[in-house]
């Protein structure tokens, strides 16, 4: 009984090992049979993101509130930056919650492959779920800090309106982008480890070229353009308009970016897949 | 096609150096294009020149031209000498590696254990790391809760499950990682050296729950160095070197093949061109084992090496030494040519000497090298005259021990051939 059970399943599927070639195969049936896996990673990585910590969890909370007060102080009173009418401290935090998302996920997806190599050298499985579930562990973070915003908003008097709808939307967003930039990073990071050293100078970089302690009306008209090639740009304002009604024309802004965040996302994916099969060799 | 469950096709992989460093800076990666991208438009200015520096040779093939065929429920011993190539080719059966060349086909569920306890995580606990473990061996989740108990049953460490790992003996580990690993059941189970596993008793569990699996129909390859391992789990045998198969076909076969083909002949032994401005030189060394061309010896064989030394002058107080090294090339005994005959040392006559050294068999299975050195001991100090160091390197293989049989690993390089007599308690002489 048990070998015809196991005959079966033999025939049902003949697996070709052969050097690899193509660009166009994501083998989605696979990472489908392995959904398991992806869901353990995730499991994993939050599970010991906060163990031996005396505060726990507690961190997804006060690095952004932390943040948010400096920014206050140095922003908000010192350099009196505008905040649209908004009391500044929710006007950055709005801004802060997709940003730490953000740069959190890229940071860990793109050391994903070489936190794990020994998994990597050891056994198959689809690769791409590391850098994929170190973004999913982010996202708990996120949802924490969301919390605070929401108590941000009772105190600021902040009414919820349905705008609120399309963040969803915008999350997915900051997630897309995250998983390109992790892609493409995690990949090369296993052949240049001058990863480990651009990334942190790359997130810094993006932090202030984002507009988190200020607004974006800031940049003049003619600079718009290139401003918007930053995909985090119509992603914060995507947040404000969402959380604060700020009004600011969204379209043009947005459709760049989302446009930017869609290429840098497709050609991640092929440019992961292609490398995948060597990242045994060289990790 | 048949009932084949593995057909591979004139595999090969193909490696690359890299210029000794195994990572590639950026740096590198960024003057290289730029001197193709120079070197292009040199191309263009010269034209037809065929002058071009070629890049050097950087590749090697680790395996090349590997073809096979495994039946369902066959369980297979791949054995070799270390950079065989044995390892690479179930790194690319289990698709961690793509092949350069060739193609294979597996029909089937495949499982993997390269290693024991691939991304244990230290700070998980014993329950959180099976879960984890397991499905990185590619179990589902209702399969690791329905053979939960079984795994920790196996284990024997249920009362440390909600501990962290790291808080572990790295033996209980072990037995926690293999546990998960034995109740994996692929069609296809592909295993690396994974079975020294914990203390002995534990190791005999292991191996019987593996004769198990091969008993119950499952298809198996086995890459292991033990070969009273293979040969009690295998019936077919692949024995490969320098990345190409040797042999295939029965175990016993092939483990014969193995022991009495080895690398080549240059390698076995020590030949030094002769120098006559020196007075005295180490000539050859080589083993005197019959036709053997290999250096592998069974572990109950006494060993007799040849050592023949070209002495150009009348010369006064000097030595031969043979230390025997082991796999780290650290000296485990040494050896001088006067210890038995202290006349030695006096004097003797220019020509070509050699010595017949025998070894009782007292090394343990392993990796040894030789090294022979010539002194002359001069009043306060030893001068080195010539000197041959890590050569000929041997093996030494368990081909079925009492030890073996009863699951002791070989802990130490020398195995001293005590006496153990049984003394009658009433007479107080030695029992019948």
């Amino acid at each position: 009984m048990k070998k015809k059970e196991c005959s079966e399943r033999i025939e049902q599927k003949e697996i070709l090992l052969e050097p690899p070639r193509g660009w166009l195969n994501l083998r989605m049936k696979e990472l489908w049979e392995f959904r398991e896996l992806l869901y353990f990673l995730t499991w994993r990585d939050i599970k010991v993101r906060y163990k031996q910590t005396f505060l726990g969890a507690a961190w997804a909370i006060i690095q952004p509130i932390i943040t948010m007060v400096i920014f206050s102080i140095v922003f908000g009173k010192l350099a009196k930056l505008p905040s649209e009418g908004f009391p500044y401290p929710i006007f950055t935090y709005t801004a802060l919650l997709p940003w730490q998302l953000f740069s959190r996920s890229l940071s860990d997806a793109s050391a994903s492959l070489i936190s794990n190599k020994h998994m990597i050298s050891k056994i198959y499985f689809p690769r791409i779920f590391l850098p994929i579930s170190s973004i999913l562990s982010s996202l708990v973070d996120f949802f924490i800090a969301f919390l605070v915003l929401l108590g941000m908003m009772v105190y600021y008097e902040i009414a919820i309106t349905w705008r609120i709808l399309f963040l969803p939307a915008f999350l997915l967003l900051a997630v897309i982008s995250a998983l390109a930039a992790g892609l493409w990073l995690s990949a090369l990071n296993v052949r240049y480890r001058d990863i480990k050293y651009v990334t942190p100078f790359l997130l810094r970089v993006w932090l202030y070229a984002t507009p988190i302690a200020y607004t974006s009306s800031l940049i003049p008209k003619e600079w718009e353009l290139v401003y918007g090639l930053n995909p985090m740009v119509g992603i914060v304002n995507g947040f404000r308009w969402a959380i604060l009604g700020q009004s600011i024309e969204l379209s043009s802004l947005a459709i760049i970016s989302t446009s930017v965040v869609l290429m840098f996302f497709i050609s991640g994916l092929f440019y992961f897949q292609r490398m995948e099969q060597t990242f045994a060799d060289l990790i | 096609m048949g009932n084949h469950i593995i057909r591979a096709q004139n595999i090969g992989k193909e490696y690359r150096y890299h210029s000794g460093k195994r990572r590639v800076m950026l740096r590198q990666a960024l003057e290289d294009s730029l001197k193709s991208g120079v070197n292009l438009m040199r191309m263009k200015a010269k034209s037809q020149e065929s002058s071009m520096p070629k890049m050097p040779q950087s590749t090697f093939w680790a395996l090349r031209n590997i073809s096979f065929e495994i039946k369902s429920g066959e369980s297979v011993g791949i054995i070799g000498s270390n950079g065989a190539g044995k390892s690479t080719l179930l790194k690319i059966l289990s698709r961690i590696t793509a092949p350069s060349e060739g193609k294979a086909y597996l029909r089937g569920r495949v499982g993997s254990l390269l290693e024991v306890g691939t991304g244990f995580h230290p700070d998980l606990t014993g329950r959180e790391n099976v879960y984890l473990n397991g499905s990185i061996l590619g179990m589902r989740r209702t399969e690791i809760d329905r053979k939960f108990d079984e795994i920790v049953a196996f284990s024997e460490i249920e009362e440390f499950l909600d501990t962290p790992v790291k808080f572990f003996s790295s033996g209980m580990k072990m037995r926690l990682a293999f546990s998960v690993a034995a109740y994996l059941d692929p069609e296809i189970l592909l295993i690396d050296e994974i079975l020294s596993v914990g203390d002995t008793a534990f190791q005999k569990k292991s191996l019987n729950k593996m004769e198990n699996v091969v008993q119950d129909g499952r298809t198996v390859l086995f890459v292991s160095h033990n070969m009273a391992v293979v040969r009690s789990l295998c019936t077919k045998g692949i024995f490969i070197e320098n990345g190409e198969i040797k042999y295939l076909g029965e175990m016993e076969k092939a483990i014969e093949e193995y022991l009495h083909n080895g690398d080549t002949q240059n390698q076995i032994s020590f030949v030094a061109n002769a120098n006559s401005n020196r007075k005295i030189q180490i000539m050859a060394v080589e083993f005197d084992n019959e036709t053997r061309r290999s250096n592998r010896f069974p572990h109950d064989q006494s060993l007799r090496i040849k050592i023949k030394i070209a002495i150009r002058k009348n010369l006064y107080r000097f030595s031969v030494s043979l230390s025997i090294l082991d796999k780290k090339l650290n000296p485990i005994s040494t050896s001088y040519d006067f210890e038995k005959d202290e006349k030695q040392l006096l004097s003797r006559s220019p020509g070509l000497h050699t010595y017949l050294v025998k070894v009782p068999p007292i090394l343990t299975p392993g990796r040894y090298s030789l090294s022979v050195r010539i002194n002359q001991l001069g009043r306060k100090r030893v001068n080195l005259k010539d000197t041959a160091e890590g050569i000929c390197p041997f093996d030494i293989y368990d081909i079925g021990s009492p030890r073996s049989r009863a699951n002791i690993p070989w802990s130490e390089n020398l195995s001293l051939p005590l006496d153990w007599i049984l003394m009658d308690s009433t007479t107080g002489k030695p029992e019948k």
